[in-house]
């Protein structure tokens, strides 16, 4: 039967399983979107194209299958460049299929046209320009494929318009791939070299990263972890991997990790790192990163191995299978570790988190650490959490006690401001009987602020939590610690009143500016139906502590009015 | 100059797509690494091409380099040519000004170092050597004492030995 390059597109996109689009109409993919009028797949119409790759993105974390965004050539494709770049920094799965001018055109500067392939070549795990109509259902598959195989990433296809208006005969399906993993050479030989050095340790920690969340590995991780009875720390992309309410649980490690994982991490003598890069806000100073420990480092990719950190023993693998070796090669020689060995560790690590817990002090004005402990409890820690960057995130990631994969959903590579309300409501979409909160600040909230307007458009019941501190609190924290308090260009004093704005929306705004009213607002958000904005008025000038300076080891860390620790 | 900086080779093989060479520039320049010298062009697959870069580096930097090149969806395969395994050749066509006194010498060099001549026109000829980097050194340092106007050199193209 003859079919239109739109009609090819979307028996595409069914192969693969797509249930929802995240888009926005324009000039090159008209006749897509008439297709799609005639489709039964779901299209959630964003407000600007940059919320529709971050509620892709969102809509994959949560979920753990590869997001959908639909955008126009041109500016519709730029704008789409910051979440491809947060996603490949996340490795998160994501198909950005962008509109572009009609073959013939290329390269003559036309209206809406840019090179969007070059501008993404650097941060997209592949790229295609699709040049005829017999290339497109090939395309579409192998673009998902990538995405989802090995360490996942962003993978845009670019559609000519004139591709997508042509015709041909067809009646082939595309089937799906299905994602490839290379197995790892000696697999079993490297698991038992690990396991020996995991015996003999007296302080062994382990590291999880977000690939064990990537690589649906939650439950063989924990299995193992507890076997073994191995202290577990997190890296930000890690949060929920382990749960917070296990004994092992140590927190989360880095620039303003806990006191005592930072500790552990500094004193353990075997370190085994699940899914985990070492980036820099992990390890802080590399040559005084873990300085006593053997290090095993099991990750998909190798080029994420030695690249940062030294490692003793690498095993390149997808993090199943090789935890799953070594739970059966442990069973099978029927190994354990004598408990007396790593008794002193545990209490040792006890008595780091009786001295130093997770703290901040009280006082007349609302504590934003205060803020997400309150809505931890009310939710039972059960909601799924995305975040903006900067102190909100630090403090979400900090107090909120992840106990399940796929539930925090933050910008941990780039870091992008702006992220957290269109990923919310890309979990929101995916995970609809779930309680989705966006914990933002007042500047960060204000980057997307025109998704409100989607959530309100599909009755997307996203709860808005606003930690507004009239500043860019971050930049502030850093000017107070390392610029003499000069608080260049930090101060939001000109904010909205984000009530009006909600309401603006047709959302319901609540406002809490004294602690005694910060539970009653919270219980009042969570349990109206729909969306609520939930504007906190938090201390102006807290600060994220534990912090590390850059370029310091990780055991000098600060702790503001408390103390200052060089351990 | 630390030590440790030499110049390396490594040998791509990638499908050919006219954005993969775009796409190894770009590993290369993202990471701050600099390309001394390229070569590409197809092999006996006019599918696959195989291409030979040059740059000047670490071996930890090569090797950082390398499994980023692997990591490419189009890359089949990317690996060191180390020196003593490798045969590497460069070649050079130079404009040389032809005079009568410049005869002899512009033959005797042709001779003793396996050159060609490919051109020749009323008072200039062009000439053609191929060898390895010290070779075609030398050879240019000869020319520009004989007047050379204007040269082109190709990038470095390099095989393994065979396993003996």
């Amino acid at each position: 039967m003859q079919q239109t390059g739109s009609q090819i597109l979307f028996t595409a996109l069914k192969e693969e399983k797509v249930d929802t689009l995240f888009g926005y109409p324009g000039g090159c993919v008209m006749d897509i979107y008439d297709e799609l009028f005639r489709q039964d797949i779901r299209h959630i119409l964003v407000r600007h194209e940059q919320g529709a790759i971050h509620a892709a993105d969102g809509y994959a974390r949560a979920s753990g299958r590869v997001g959908v965004c639909l955008v126009t050539s041109g500016p519709g494709a730029t704008n789409t460049v910051t979440g491809i770049a947060n996603a490949y920094m996340d490795s998160i799965p994501v198909v950005i299929l962008t509109g572009q001018v009609p073959t013939a055109m290329i390269g003559n500067d036309g209206f809406q046209e840019v090179d969007i392939t070059g501008i993404t070549r650097t941060c997209t795990k592949h790229n295609f320009l699709v040049r005829q109509i017999g290339d497109l259902q090939r395309t579409i598959r192998e673009a998902f494929h990538i995405a989802r195989s090995g360490r996942p990433g962003p993978v845009l296809v670019d559609l000519p318009k004139d591709v997508i208006q042509s015709v041909m005969e067809t009646d082939r399906h595309a089937t799906a791939l299905p994602p490839e993993e290379k197995p790892c050479p000696d697999l079993e030989g490297l698991c038992n070299e690990a396991l020996k050095l995991l015996l003999k340790a007296k302080k062994p920690l382990i590291i999880v990263g977000g690939g064990v969340i990537l690589g649906k590995a939650s439950e063989v991780f924990r299995t193992f972890a507890r076997k073994f009875q191995i202290p577990v720390v997190s890296t930000l992309m890690g949060l929920g991997a382990f749960p917070a309410n296990d004994p092992l649980w140590t927190g989360m490690l880095g620039m303003h990790g806990a006191y005592y994982a930072n500790m552990a991490v500094s004193q353990c003598d075997v370190l085994m790192a699940v899914g985990v890069r070492f980036d820099d806000r992990a390890t802080s100073k590399v040559e005084a990163f873990a300085p006593h420990a053997r290090i095993i480092h099991i990750d998909i990719d190798p080029v994420s191995i030695d690249k940062i950190i030294r490692t003793d023993i690498a095993i390149v693998s997808h993090c199943t299978p090789a935890l799953q070796t070594l739970l059966r090669l442990s069973e099978a020689q029927g190994l354990r570790q004598p408990e007396r060995q790593i008794h002193p560790w545990h209490n040792r690590i006890r008595q780091w988190k009786a001295e130093m817990p997770l703290s901040y002090c009280r006082n007349r004005n609302i504590k934003p650490q205060y803020v997400i402990e309150k809505l931890h409890q009310l939710t039972q820690g059960r909601a799924i959490i995305a975040t903006e960057v900067g102190q909100n995130q630090m403090w979400a990631a900090q107090f909120y006690r992840f106990n399940e994969p796929n539930t925090f959903l933050t910008s941990g590579g780039l870091g992008a401001m702006g992220f957290g309300l269109p990923a919310a409501i890309g979990a929101q979409v995916a995970c609809p009987d779930r309680t989705v909160v966006d914990v933002a600040g007042d500047g960060s909230i204000q980057m997307n602020i025109q998704e409100l307007g989607t959530i309100v458009h599909y009755g997307l019941p996203v709860k808005v939590v606003i930690l507004n501190n009239l500043y860019l609190g971050m930049i502030r924290q850093w000017q107070e610690l390392f610029y003499g308090r000069r608080y260049s260009q930090s101060d939001m004093t000109q904010a909205p009143d984000f009530v009006k704005l909600a309401e603006a929306y047709g959302i319901k705004g609540l406002r809490a500016t004294k602690p005694g009213e910060v539970k009653r607002v919270l219980k009042e958000g969570l349990e109206t139906p729909g969306p609520v904005v939930m504007d906190f008025h938090v201390e102006p000038e807290e600060n994220v502590f534990p912090m590390v300076k850059p370029g310091t080891p990780l055991t000098e860390m600060a702790f503001g009015n408390v103390r200052a620790a060089v351990a | 100059m630390p030590t440790q900086f030499k110049e390396r080779a490594i040998a791509v093989i990638v499908n050919n797509r006219p954005d993969v060479l775009a796409r190894i520039a770009g590993t290369f320049s993202a990471r701050g690494f600099n390309i001394e010298s390229i070569s590409a062009n197809i092999t006996r697959d006019p599918a696959v091409t195989k291409i030979i870069i040059t740059t000047l580096t670490t071996p930890d930097t090569i090797a950082k380099v390398i499994k980023q090149l692997n990591r490419l969806v189009d890359v089949l395969e990317a690996k060191r040519l180390r020196r003593p395994d490798a045969v590497r050749r460069e070649m050079i066509i130079a404009r040389v000004p032809w005079t009568k006194e410049r005869q002899a010498a512009i033959g005797e060099l042709v001779e003793t170092r396996g050159g060609k001549v490919v051109n020749e026109e009323s008072g200039a000829v062009i000439l053609e050597f191929t060898g390895d980097k010290d070779a075609l050194e030398e050879i240019l340092t000869r020319l520009e004492e004989l007047g050379m106007e204007d040269f082109t050199r190709s990038g470095v193209i390099a095989l393994e030995r065979g396993k003996s």
